[in-house]
């Protein structure tokens, strides 16, 4: 612990010296709001934020997608993080998922067609369906419902390649990635944020099976 | 100095407490949260300063930057965490060695 | 002809067609090594395109969405861009025949997606030109690369990869930092838009000195590399020679680029740091390198030495840019090729004897003489001897120490030049010699022989490319604009 003695005044100074530079910025910037509210008409949502996320820098989200994919990639490659409990099953364990899950289903639906106008949007919705997933996962419940391996890889990959497949139309049709004819943006946004959720919640999800790869079968 | 000045100072107080932490803390569970800590510090700085346009409306394109820099911290912090368990149950202890100079 | 493919936006294909790939990859594990070594080859051709669409308009703009910076997102393709591309997809090229041989069964099925994944995002970072874009595409290659290192599973492997992720993410979050200081100082996160609006103050300085710090921790510059030869040694070989070939020069052309541009103005102070960091480099990198016992654990402290000489160009560069940058290209472009061969050797060697022991190699040579012939290769452009890449790029910069007078750095230049000869010498003499304890060799796919001695020949093939490569890397001038404001 010698050492950290002079760790602290080593920090501090870069710390305030930051916090000085934070301090130094103009009280007032406008940032880019005014040009996201100019755009808003021809953006398909009048949520300023999925504006951004799913339009003007819709090309960050489609990158994010595979972010998200690779962290399960890499996860799997490992051999997956167990969720396996030796204990018993949990009545009020088992009650409250029973309860919970539907609901959470209906919440990450909700939230997924608010984000179009209000807070919300495919990653809320996503984390709200990967909580529900897990709830699941933690109270026994197993892939029981016929999901063969290749089905929940598709489901895993829906929201990238919903993304992968607009910027190939979009590049055909319009020339450039991504860009949206205004009339069918909205709807097009829609699509790809109902395949992000699903992709979203499933990655999460899954990220707690312990299966050793998507290529064995022998594990259910 | 108005609201978004003190979250954004709280923010980078928050970057060099997780600074702090990642250094002294040799478990790795502290050093993975303490990147986490971190990043949020990152992500306050961001959305407090989108705070100061003057208007009813902030600045939307750091709040979709930090929705972006979330999904990444879950996807950096689910692979640590994996890393983790993994490499705890290969060598007995969550830490790394010291002295990785020389691997028997 | 021309008139067809010119229209295609070759630079948007590069980023989705190896994306596509690693998805089919994904979704059907049996046609992995099929959809990479297609991908691999199609984008070697897409660069292609890309490189004649370059010489015929200059630099390529793409506005994604339609949108436009500062609102959207753009890609911009200049000469740097696609040298660096151009390399990616040699080695990659390279890398993927490989790996066609080199990975089985289950590690094939992991291996694949990964790859091809990482491969796009190198793409994409190069032709990004937006700073939060970079954040994404840094983070995008950080996971896969911890991801493929961490392959092997071991002990040593695990705790390497471990402990790269930590770096790495501690590296994008100090980068992160400091895209947030600019976009709220400035109003933009386009890298063209804030060099024109960046001027010196507090904001810039600390931006400066986070994304600095950040890209120096992920470029592995001495005193930050100590994450670097565990990573890198442990790792399966086609992932060693990916990770110190391609990986860290992506978070180097990123500090390249912002130094060119949002700081260009006011660097100055800095330069001389890094030089004499990158002169550190050059010497503890090259010490250490030969006193590693293992040929895996050499070659990666080779890759912290080579690493210092791209650092040397900062303070030279005050003097004459372009030249000076030009030659930091060449240099990285020929580490890429030579350091790639060379881990691709290490690899055959540790397949064939089941070790990387340096002492224990036995009579490699007269076995494996194709890949003995790739190490020498290799060497040689890493010891900067004619004719190779490696031997124009420190000529130049030499060249451009020596009518500057700075002596200093150029006796760490040829001092860096005698030790490399010192560690690659004594790797090969071993290679003649029959070791005291003889071991059953394992076979060697000829793929993976002949991948690693193309690799190594290019580096070499290089030295005789110098003027036609310097004026590719002259399109859009991407190292102009030092003249313009010094």
């Amino acid at each position: 612990m010698e050492r950290n003695r002079w760790l602290l005044p080593l920090l501090l100074t870069p710390a305030m010296g930051l916090g000085y530079s934070v301090l130094s910025l103009p009280e007032h910037a406008q940032g880019l709001q005014h040009l996201v509210a100019d755009k808003m008409e021809v953006s398909g949502v009048s949520n300023p934020v999925t504006a951004v996320l799913l339009n003007f820098r819709g090309y960050d989200t489609l990158l994010e997608m595979f972010v998200l994919l690779l962290a399960l990639l890499g996860v799997w490659s490992l051999g997956g993080l167990s969720l396996r409990r030796e204990a018993a099953s949990d009545l009020v364990l088992d009650t409250m998922v029973r309860f919970l899950v539907p609901v959470l289903i209906l919440a990450a639906a909700y939230l997924l067609w608010v984000g179009a106008h209000a807070p919300g949007g495919a990653f809320q919705a996503g984390a709200v369906l990967g909580a529900a997933g897990v709830l699941s996962l933690l109270s026994g419940w197993r892939c029981h419902l016929g999901l063969a391996p290749l089905p929940l890889r598709l489901a895993l990959a829906a929201g990238p390649v919903a993304f992968l497949a607009m910027s190939g139309c979009t590049l055909l049709i319009a020339g450039r990635l991504l860009q949206y004819p205004p009339a069918q943006a909205g709807i097009l946004i829609l699509i790809l944020e109902t395949a992000a959720t699903v992709s979203i919640g499933v990655t999460l999800t899954a990220l707690f099976l312990d299966k050793q790869h998507p290529g064995n079968k022998d594990q259910t | 100095m108005n609201t978004a000045f003190f979250y954004a100072l709280v923010g980078v107080g928050l970057f060099f407490l997780g600074l702090y932490a990642l250094i002294v803390h040799a478990h790795l569970l502290r050093k993975i949260l303490a990147l986490n800590v971190m990043g949020c510090g990152v992500f306050l700085v961001l959305v407090a300063l989108a705070r100061r346009t003057g208007e009813a409306q902030p600045d939307a394109v750091p709040h979709a930057m930090v929705i972006t820099g979330i999904v990444v911290a879950f996807s950096a912090t689910a692979l640590a965490l994996t890393l983790m368990v993994k490499l705890t149950a290969a060598t007995g202890r969550a830490e790394l060695q010291s002295d990785e100079r020389d691997p028997h | 002809m021309v008139g067809v493919f010119g229209d295609i936006p070759w630079a948007v294909v590069l980023i989705l067609l190896p994306l596509t790939g690693g998805m089919i990859c994904f979704l059907w594990p049996g046609m992995a090594k099929l959809a990479g070594a297609v991908t691999a080859i199609a984008v070697s051709l897409s660069v292609a395109g890309l490189g004649c669409q370059l010489l015929a308009h200059g630099v390529y703009h793409h506005a994604v969405g339609g949108w436009g910076a500062p609102l959207g997102i753009d890609l911009t393709a200049d000469g740097l861009s696609l040298l660096m591309l151009a390399t990616t997809a040699l080695v990659g090229l390279g890398i993927t025949v490989y790996s066609l041989a080199y990975f089985h069964g289950e590690d094939m099925v992991r291996f694949w997606p990964l790859w091809l994944f990482l491969l796009a995002a190198l793409n994409a970072l190069f032709l990004a030109a937006d700073i939060f874009n970079l954040y994404v595409t840094l983070e995008l290659i950080g996971l896969a690369a911890v991801a493929l290192a961490a392959m092997p599973g071991g002990r040593d492997a695990l705790s390497g990869a471990m402990r790269y992720l930590l770096t790495t993410l501690l590296g994008s979050l100090a980068y992160l930092f400091g895209v947030a200081l600019l976009y709220h100082g400035f109003g933009s996160a386009d890298i063209a838009i804030l060099a024109v609006r960046v001027e010196s103050s507090a904001v810039v300085w600390a931006a400066l000195g986070l994304m600095g710090a950040g890209l120096l921790l992920k470029t592995a510059l001495f005193p930050l590399h100590f994450w670097l030869p565990p990573a890198h040694a442990s790792a399966p070989a086609p992932v060693s020679a990916l990770l110190s070939a391609l990986v860290v020069k992506a978070s180097f052309y990123i500090l390249l680029r912002l130094w060119l541009t949002i700081f260009n103005s006011l660097a100055g102070e800095v330069d001389e740091l890094f030089g004499l960091l990158g002169a550190a480099a050059i010497i503890w990198g090259s010490i250490q390198a030969l006193r590693q016992p293992r040929l895996k654990l050499l070659v990666a402290y080779s890759t912290v030495a080579q690493i210092g000489y791209l650092f040397i160009a900062f303070p030279l560069a005050a003097g004459a840019a372009a030249s000076v940058w030009g030659a930091t290209a060449y240099l990285a472009i020929s580490h890429a090729l030579a350091k790639a061969a060379m881990f691709l050797a290490a690899g055959n060697l540790l397949h064939f004897g089941g070790h990387d022991r340096i002492i224990d190699m036995d009579r490699v040579v007269q076995r494996l003489p194709l890949t003995a012939g790739a190490f020498a290769l290799a060497g040689v452009s890493i010891m900067g001897l004619p004719p190779s890449g490696g031997f124009i790029g420190k000529w130049l910069l030499l060249e451009a120490a020596v009518i500057q007078g700075r002596w200093d750095l150029a006796a760490v230049m040829i001092l860096g030049g005698l030790l490399a000869a010192a560690y690659v010498f004594k790797v090969l003499g071993y290679a003649f010699t029959a070791a005291s304890v003889s071991h059953e060799p394992q076979f060697v796919s000829a793929r993976m022989e002949w991948s690693a001695l193309l690799l190594a020949s290019g580096a070499i093939l290089l030295g005789f490319l110098a003027p036609s490569v310097l004026s590719l890397v002259d399109i859009g001038s991407p190292f102009g604009i030092m003249e313009v404001r010094p």
